[in-house]
């Protein structure tokens, strides 16, 4: 039983908003922890220190969104080319474009020999997709358009924008449970604890919880953040089929993407996310479970293939 | 007094929904439309590019005049078709005299070497992309409206305002499934 791209993009879709909903969940829950505790107990105190959170995670957050594409841009050292300089490479995202009705993205080109691409921009109107001089000379225009095909998705699905919000959130639960910790080891300066009503002992209770979370909480949306960048990649894989209607031609650049030992210079603990696969990881390392960005090369892969045998009169290669 | 708010908020939410929905279906259907037109900007440009390109291939094989008649003579049918079973009819010629001009390529290595031949070569290959993509994306827009329009609760108010069925670019002559042949 095969499923379509389709599926795949409805499944993958629904599983990031169940990763955002569980990470809102745990952001919710830390922090009426952490102010039930600095409040003393007191509810509404706790609403109001939660409220101020919450006002601050939505600023940062409207902030995130509007960050600028083109200081990643200057990070990775990319030149920007005209149709003159590549006509290929400029037709085959042109035809992308047509094909997801989307205006035409920025081209960059990196010059380095490693195999990567990545994309940036917050929308579809300003989008830049670059791609390193290596992998540009080693693809047959087929797993060009499949390579650029997703990367042209991750802008689609707008997930720069959703990878920003997920980053802000983790550095917001950071920085809560870093304060909580700092607050209870120092004291709050000037205030003294009020006694809740109920006691002593369900405030001590609710203390060590909160100590606790403030310990486990960052591992754990890291877990998620990693986990919602692997979906994404899924996602954005489908989508690459739903432009090309070629799954090989994104498996095979894969698979030639797979076999490069090369490493990219400029990429860096901050890009890591953004590139097909991530350029900074030891290459046995790059495709070990929880901790990483990008799902594993060969499970990729294979999910392609099986698009191409279950939907193509092309036999199964 | 309550019970009149309730009322009130709830015809509210149902209208403002409605609003939503009745501008989703406008804004698809004018997708709809211009990718459409996407189709006819790619057709052109195909149009513009041949006479280009048999200039450029006669200069190397001239003695072929039978391809290069068979080529501009398509291309001219394709122009002035009228009717979209007519049309379809003369791309799928022109696609298939194409076929031919590059096929002549392989026996003549200069031309294959000659800078402007494979620029023109790209760009060609590209245009038909482009028209495929076209054709692709428009089928894609018509999908997404028409479920649209039958969703619920859509389909109960789409069709009395004037939001009608998309058809889907199909192929229209038979000829067209089979793929053209390559004569040497």
């Amino acid at each position: 039983m095969a499923r379509t791209f389709l599926d795949l993009i409805a499944a993958n879709r629904r599983n990031s908003v169940l990763l955002i909903a569980a990470f809102v969940l745990l952001v919710v829950a830390t922090v009426y922890a952490f102010a039930l505790v600095l409040g003393g107990g007191d509810p509404r105190r706790s609403l109001q220190a939660g409220a101020v959170a919450l006002v601050v995670a939505i600023l940062l957050t409207i902030w995130g969104a509007y960050g600028g594409a083109s200081a990643i841009l200057a990070m990775s050292r990319a030149r920007e080319i005209r149709k003159e300089e590549d006509p290929q490479l400029w037709n085959v995202v042109e035809e992308l474009s047509i094909a997801a009705g989307l205006p035409m993205p920025k081209l960059y080109l990196i010059d380095d020999e490693a195999l990567n691409a990545f994309a940036t921009g917050r929308d579809p109107a300003h989008a830049a997709v670059a791609i390193t001089k290596g992998l540009r000379e080693k693809l047959t225009r087929d797993e060009l358009q499949g390579v650029l095909a997703h990367e042209l998705s991750h802008v689609r699905n707008l997930d720069i924008r959703f990878a920003m919000l997920l980053a802000v959130l983790v550095g917001l639960l950071v920085l809560l449970c870093d304060l909580f910790r700092r607050w209870l080891w120092w004291g709050r300066p000037g205030r003294r604890r009020t006694s809740a009503p109920g006691g002593g002992a369900a405030i001590l209770i609710i203390m060590v919880l909160a100590i606790v979370l403030s310990i486990i909480a960052p591992l754990l949306a890291r877990l998620i953040q990693l986990a919602a960048s692997r979906q994404r990649e899924y996602l954005a894989d489908a989508s690459a089929v739903e432009l090309t209607r070629y799954p090989l031609g994104l498996a095979n650049a894969l698979a030639k993407i797979a076999g490069d030992q090369e490493v990219l210079e400029v990429a860096n603990r901050a890009t890591q996310h953004l590139y097909i696969v991530n350029p900074i990881h030891p290459f046995e390392e790059r495709a070990k479970g929880l901790f990483s960005t990008h799902p594993p090369i060969e499970e990729r892969i294979r999910r392609l293939r099986a698009l191409a045998g279950a939907d193509s009169p092309m036999a199964a290669t | 007094m309550p019970a009149f708010f309730v009322l009130l908020i709830l015809i509210g939410v149902a209208a403002f929904l409605m609003i939503g929905l009745y501008n989703a279906l406008v804004r698809i259907r004018q997708q709809v439309k211009s990718a459409w037109s996407q189709i006819d900007v790619q057709l052109k440009r195909r149009y513009d590019l041949i006479p280009n390109l048999v200039e450029t291939v006669k200069g190397y094989a001239a003695h072929e005049k039978e391809t290069f008649e068979r080529v501009v003579q398509a291309r001219n049918t394709a122009l002035a078709a009228t009717g979209v079973a007519q049309q379809a009819q003369a791309e799928n010629a022109l696609t298939g005299a194409l076929r031919q001009l590059f096929a002549l390529a392989e026996a003549y290595p200069e031309l294959k070497a000659n800078q402007n031949f494979l620029a023109l070569q790209e760009e060609l290959t590209s245009t038909e992309n482009k028209i495929s993509f076209a054709r692709q994306h428009y089928n894609d827009v018509v999908a997404d409206y028409n479920t649209r329009r039958l969703s619920f609760p859509a389909n109960l108010f789409a069709a009395g305002l004037g939001f009608g069925p998309e058809e889907f670019f199909e192929i229209e002559t038979p000829g067209e499934r089979t793929a053209p042949q390559v004569k040497f």
